[in-house]
């Protein structure tokens, strides 16, 4: 008796210790999943009482729709103009941090603040940075006689700015990250490149950075979950009128989750087809999240 | 603008308190139980002096109001709505997202169920119809301001373009909005510096909004495309944006509410609730600005209405209070406070409200202006998806400002885009 409940209690204990995060995840996490799949079947009004079913005709719509195209170039663009220089500037701020300095839990805390900033406050000031008649870099470029920007009508311009919000709010948040995972790396491993006169460039090139490896791939995939998903940034930076939700009156900097909330909170909420636009970005995020994986797994390991 | 508004919310404050001195032998509680009222609104109403009033003639009812912004607000009506929980007992709908309700009525209480239909003759009749559903057996809610127009303008730009300032002389520059768009033409030919109007989008609604029929016909059809006065206004909104008279400036960014008091541009469609925004806005600038008369008549743009949803627990409760809230002497105290102008026409032969005028706009006869011009407004059909039909358009104007599209391109998409909406 006593052995088989020995038993029983190494075996069943681990399942029921992880269980409630699975429990709530099933409750808040597949359920809802499930539901908007059922939803994205339906052309589903949110003011109307019935809900007929239509099979994949919101799936169909939504692919024909060039505005969804659009949505999804954006977000790529603005995905790649961020998540690129983060990652690269976190890398070697981390590189810079993890030497000896002085006052180091300072400079480690400073990294975090812009990620402690509350996104809409971040955006309300770039917007007002990127501003085009009484915004700080116009009004420098227009003093070295480089002349003014309209910042939110072009497309690669509000590209820019809305990635500038981004980066500059998790760029220290992934370099404590990174920062975290070099402190594991062993210090010998330095001292003898140092010793055989590898320049910290090279050392960050060929030690830190394969040892580093999980690290990397674990940013760049929550990197890239995060830039596919961005929503308060362009919706923001577009002031609270109507261009907010279709990203500028030529949909330039319309994202995917934008184009998401027009369909289910403005045109007719039409929840049916902003429900199938979520199943896509779902199926699209794993998509890449994916091929990052496979990408990142590339770096060499140093073991 | 808080300081400025406490002062002239105290004489108002003490003016109701011994209102409701006077007359609290009429006004017996109803009954003892505790009820507290939730009010969701968007922006400031200006209610909150009124709440203080009520709450001491009626003992028993406790008033909570929660203000988000203008989309916000409305989302979250519709999916409380949807939900069937989550709504407040009392919420404000603007005239964008009205038509959308009174096409699906069946989630509001029928005001007329509770006693309303005997108020009818207190408001301006279109004003009572924009809260009737289709089928005109139920109503939504009761109106509480009117968007009636004017044109606001820098009496200091016009000095400098060689234009006249008075703001008489200003209203007879443009009767019509070609008289306008022409002013416009003389204004950067003398001031080529400066813009003429903060976007061409107000223009253009306002030219929708004065004519018979708008964007819908009386069926809720989309007419976008056969109503030759929608083809007109965006014609002579096009031949606008060409002379470069638009400061290109969306709405509600940091950008417009900065340019109002730096002069950017000279002249805005001015609805009375605008007045507030240029005044919170342009605090440097007072005195500078000045009302005149909107070119093309008459004609409302915004505007609100107070509506029960179903879901709420207290409808008699909830019912009296937006009935005394939207009564004629509490719209006056509004329109003092805040500038959103009353919908009930009983106010407007009311000396106090026709003599109103404000330091601010150059003591422009604000209560006289905004009078004349809600008399004069014509009622038009407003549509399911009015506000989003406007939004794409004024996205296809956005596109001819930005310099991406030619107005023939924009014009074809916005039919396009229209198309998808119905």
């Amino acid at each position: 008796m006593r052995t088989w409940l020995y038993k029983a209690d190494t075996r069943l204990s681990p399942y029921l210790y992880i269980s409630p995060f699975f429990l709530l995840f099933a409750v808040f996490g597949l359920f809802p999943l499930g539901y908007t799949a059922w939803v994205s079947l339906h052309d589903w009004t949110l003011l109307s009482d019935e809900h007929p079913f239509t099979g994949l005709a919101n799936y169909r719509e939504l692919l024909a729709d060039p505005y969804f195209w659009n949505a999804l170039r954006n977000t790529i663009s603005i995905l790649l103009l961020s998540t690129v220089p983060q990652l690269i500037f976190a890398l070697i701020l981390a590189h810079l941090v993890n030497r000896r300095l002085r006052a180091k839990t300072l400079w480690r805390l400073g990294m975090l603040l812009p990620n402690v900033t509350s996104v809409v406050a971040v955006v309300v000031i770039f917007s007002q940075l990127f501003g085009r008649d009484f915004g700080l870099i116009n009004w420098l470029l227009d003093s070295f006689g480089l002349g003014r920007i309209d910042w939110q009508a072009g497309v690669a311009s509000s590209h820019v700015a809305i990635a500038a919000m981004i980066t500059w709010r998790w760029t220290g948040y992934n370099a404590l990250i990174f920062l975290a995972a070099m402190q594991a790396v062993p210090k010998e491993l330095y001292e003898s490149a140092t010793l055989d006169g590898a320049t910290p460039g090279q050392q960050l090139r060929k030690i830190t950075i394969p040892s580093i490896r999980p690290t990397v791939i674990f940013v760049v995939i929550v990197s890239t979950i995060y830039g596919l998903q961005v929503f308060a940034e362009p919706q923001l930076f577009a002031g609270s009128g109507p261009n907010g939700i279709i990203g500028g009156p030529d949909r330039q900097f319309q994202t995917l989750t934008l184009y998401m909330y027009e369909h289910g909170f403005n045109r007719g909420f039409e929840f049916g087809y902003a429900s199938a636009t979520a199943w896509v970005m779902f199926g699209l995020i794993v998509l890449i999240a994916g091929a990052n994986y496979l990408i990142t797994r590339r770096i060499r390991s140093s073991r | 603008m808080r300081t400025s508004l406490r002062r002239m919310l105290a004489p108002i404050m003490v003016a109701g308190l011994l209102a409701t001195a006077a007359c609290g032998s009429e006004e017996q509680p109803a009954g003892n139980e505790k009820i507290t009222l939730n009010v969701a609104l968007f922006g400031d109403f200006g209610f909150k002096p009124l709440y203080e009033e009520y709450q001491k003639a009626h003992p028993n009812i406790t008033i909570k109001e929660r203000i988000s912004d203008y989309a916000a607000h409305h989302q979250s009506l519709i999916s409380h709505l949807a939900t069937n929980s989550g709504a407040a007992d009392i919420e404000a709908v603007e005239i964008g997202y009205l038509s959308s309700f009174t096409a699906t009525p069946n989630r509001f209480h029928n005001l007329l169920d509770l006693g309303a239909g005997e108020l009818e003759s207190q408001w301006l009749p279109w004003k009572w119809q924009q809260g009737l559903s289709t089928d005109k057996k139920t109503l939504i809610g009761l109106g509480t301001d009117v968007g009636g127009m004017a044109m606001c303008y820098r009496t200091d730009l016009f000095q400098a373009a060689g234009l006249p300032t008075d703001r008489d002389e200003v209203s007879k520059l443009w009767p019509t909005w070609e008289d306008y768009v022409a002013t416009g033409k003389r204004y950067k030919a003398a001031a080529p510096k400066s813009y003429f109007m903060e976007a061409s989008g107000n223009m253009f609604r306002a030219m929708v909004e004065q004519a018979p029929t708008g964007v819908y016909d009386d069926a809720d059809k989309l007419i976008v495309d056969g109503n030759a006065s929608v083809k007109k206004a965006w014609d002579l909104t096009v031949d606008a944006i060409k002379s470069d008279q638009s400061a290109k400036l969306s709405a509600w960014t940091p950008e417009w509410s900065a340019a109002f008091g730096k002069g950017t541009f000279a002249t805005i469609v001015c609805p009375a609730w605008m007045t507030a925004y240029i005044e919170t806005n342009a605090k440097d600038a007072a005195g500078k600005w000045d009302v005149a008369a909107v070119p093309g008549g008459a004609g409302s743009m915004g505007g609100s209405h107070l509506a029960l949803p179903k879901q709420g627990k207290h409808a008699k409760e909830a019912y009296e209070l937006i009935k005394w809230l939207t009564a004629p002497e509490q719209q006056k105290k509004i329109f003092k406070a805040t500038g959103n102008f009353p919908s009930t026409p009983s106010l407007y032969t009311d000396p106090d409200l026709t003599g109103f005028s404000k330091p601010f706009f150059n003591n422009a006869p604000l209560g006289k202006i905004f009078t004349a011009s809600a008399q004069a407004v014509q009622p038009q059909h407003q549509g399911p998806k009015q506000g989003d039909v406007f939004n794409t358009i004024g996205a296809g104007l956005g596109r001819i400002e930005q310099g991406k599209q030619s107005p023939e391109d924009a014009w074809k998409q916005v039919l396009a885009d229209v198309a998808k909406l119905a």
